[in-house]
């Protein structure tokens, strides 16, 4: 009999901790199976920020790092120039990278660092309790903007794809959804894409993941899967922002 | 072969001496030297300088050079030093050895680019959150700018906790005849616990996060014991004269140097002072100033501040014996003629 389908051996047999309807363990699967492929468990260093993308470290069976509140792309820029060979990865959410950590993802972007940073955006404060995030689409109500966000008190939500796409040290800059199958395999796709870029030395790479908070959106999962799709992806466009297709920068 | 150096320069050549090949810095006076030294000479040694966009960026590529197993090194100043307190909290409770340099200037606020010793509180007692200690090395001239900062980096690697050079600007910025290269040879030790990939070897993970019920405090009962081991094995001081001194001086850095000055006038003048110079601030020489303060019973303590040391000395005599204190708070730096008067006072 033949396995059509099995847990990657780099992710591990752990119970989950997240929320029911939560998209983070897909992203953690998606990471797992392009790691799995490229055969780069071995070099691989993951980097989690605060949040709860922090519990990195649980699923994946690979060295890991913990950094301080957004601050992950400063240590990985640190981590990848004593161990160019290795294949050194951020994996932040929204609070950390496109607000407490904007000024360190745009530095590492810039100088075109060859890490890659893997971007969950879910337009919420997770694990503090569904606060105000920078990416809250306007209307949105949080624990922080009980009125919903208002472009006049708290402006607009931040694209930090597009934004990073227009730094000339980035490689790649993408967004991709994990809400639905078809989305799921474009995700990877862009995984896979830009680990591969880092492998050959390309520069900076970024992949934006929307995302799904259920509990701190307060609706069921399948509403935070029709959510993500109907009011999530009309603001944040899917698609690929920049894509360098060699190795000259300029 | 002694050579006419710079306390910065003799610091960042004691860096690159010491196996240091990852330093990450932002400008600030009165440091500059620093990086623009390593910026010239690391590429010389297949190192890596980078001029990071901020000092918090600067702490925390040195958390991801230190957690893959490299000797890693910033350098700044108050402002700056200040916005490093974060990452000395995550260093610390990671558990990562990193050197960090504090060539201080008046505060607080922008304050101003003169000498000070304003930052010893933050230095030794504190800075960032949590139950922790940096180790901190007191250099009051050009050769131990380079001597302690090799050792910063041995004690740093030891014990797995950040190290800071705490330096005022006098010390970083005047010249004085240096041997420019270390006493005993350096010896990097293996690092088992970095991360450079589970090859071979199981997934390894280093963090600061400790959720389960009493994690942390079996966590920070584990960091105690390694500042216990500290204060057993690893203080340093200088004395001067105190087998028959009436009055011990108590100073680090800059301070120290006038204080030998006027020791030395006061004795031609038959007033017998004496000297102990503080050399680790963390951990701190209590035991050996209270041995002394059993006989000396006037103790003055000199600090270009309002009196920061000063408690640390009081504590550490806890036996009725009174500290008299002189500060020079405001970027000036003290005369033998001022230390002289003040002993004068007390004897």
């Amino acid at each position: 009999m033949q396995a059509v389908f099995t847990r990657p051996k780099t992710l591990k047999d752990t119970p989950t901790h997240f929320c029911p309807g939560c998209t983070h363990g897909i992203a953690h699967r998606i990471i797992a199976q392009v790691i799995d492929e490229l055969g780069i468990r071995e070099k691989t260093i993951g980097i989690p920020g605060v949040g709860c993308c922090v519990f990195l470290y649980k699923y994946l069976d690979i060295d890991v790092l913990e950094a301080p509140h957004g601050r992950a792309p400063a240590c990985a820029t640190g981590m990848k120039r004593v161990l160019p060979n290795n294949i050194i990865f951020a994996y932040q959410g929204d609070g950390d990278m496109a607000s407490i950590g904007t000024s360190e993802v745009i530095h590492a972007a810039n100088r075109g660092e060859n890490i890659t940073v893997i971007y969950i955006n879910n337009s919420v404060y997770g694990m503090t309790g569904g606060q105000m995030a920078p990416t809250t689409l306007l209307g949105q109500q949080t624990t922080t903007t009980p009125y919903g966000r208002n472009f006049r008190t708290e402006g607009y939500p931040i694209r930090m794809a597009e934004m990073l796409a227009t730094l000339e040290g980035v490689a790649y800059s993408t967004r991709v959804a994990l809400h639905k199958p078809k989305y799921v395999m474009q995700a990877k796709k862009a995984v896979e894409k830009a680990f591969t870029m880092q492998m050959n030395e390309m520069g900076f790479t970024v992949v934006e993941m929307l995302s799904t908070c259920p509990t701190n959106w307060r609706l069921s999962s399948t509403e935070a899967i029709d959510r993500l799709e109907n009011e999530m992806i009309p603001y944040f466009p899917l698609g690929v922002f920049k894509e360098r297709t060699g190795k000259d920068f300029l | 072969m002694r050579v006419l150096t710079k306390g910065n320069i003799a610091l960042a050549e004691g860096a690159i001496q010491a196996g240091c090949r990852f330093y990450f810095g932002y400008p600030i006076t009165p440091q500059n030297d620093i990086p623009e030294y390593l910026s010239k000479h690391l590429p010389k040694v297949g190192g890596t300088f980078i001029q990071a966009e901020s000092e918090i960026a600067s702490i925390n590529m040195i958390l991801g050079a230190s957690a893959a197993g490299a000797r890693a090194m910033t350098s700044s100043s108050g402002p700056g030093i200040s916005l490093m307190q974060e990452g000395f909290s995550y260093l610390a409770g990671s558990e990562l050895p990193a050197v960090i340099v504090n060539i201080m200037r008046i505060g607080p606020g922008l304050g101003g680019i003169a000498p000070t010793q304003g930052d010893y509180n933050q230095a030794v007692h504190g800075g960032g959150h949590g139950d922790y200690h940096n180790i901190v090395l007191a250099p009051a001239s050009c050769q131990e700018m380079f001597d302690l900062t090799i050792k910063a980096f041995e004690l740093s690697d030891k014990y797995r906790n950040p190290a800071m050079i705490l330096a005022d600007a006098m010390v970083g910025q005047f010249q004085e005849p240096c041997r420019l290269t270390p006493k005993e040879a350096v010896i990097i030790p293996d690092k088992p616990w970095a991360l450079t990939g589970a090859n071979g070897r199981p997934a390894q993970l280093i963090k600061s996060l400790f959720l389960g019920p009493g994690e942390m405090e079996i966590h920070n009962l584990d960091l105690k014991q390694k500042y216990d081991a500290m204060e057993q094995n690893e203080i340093m001081y200088e004395t001067r004269y105190l087998d028959d001194a009436d009055v011990m001086i108590i100073a680090f850095g800059t301070p120290s140097r006038i204080a030998k000055t006027a020791i030395q006038l006061l004795r031609q003048e038959g007033v017998r002072a004496g000297l102990l110079r503080p050399i680790t601030l963390f951990p701190f020489p209590s035991e050996a100033i209270h041995e002394y303060s059993q006989r000396i019973h006037k103790v003055l303590v000199v600090e270009m501040n309002t009196g920061q040391m000063l408690r640390d000395v009081e504590l550490a005599c806890h036996n009725g014996t009174k500290v008299y204190f002189y500060g020079r708070p405001g970027g000036g730096i003290p005369f033998p003629d001022d230390i002289m008067r003040e002993v004068k006072k007390i004897v």
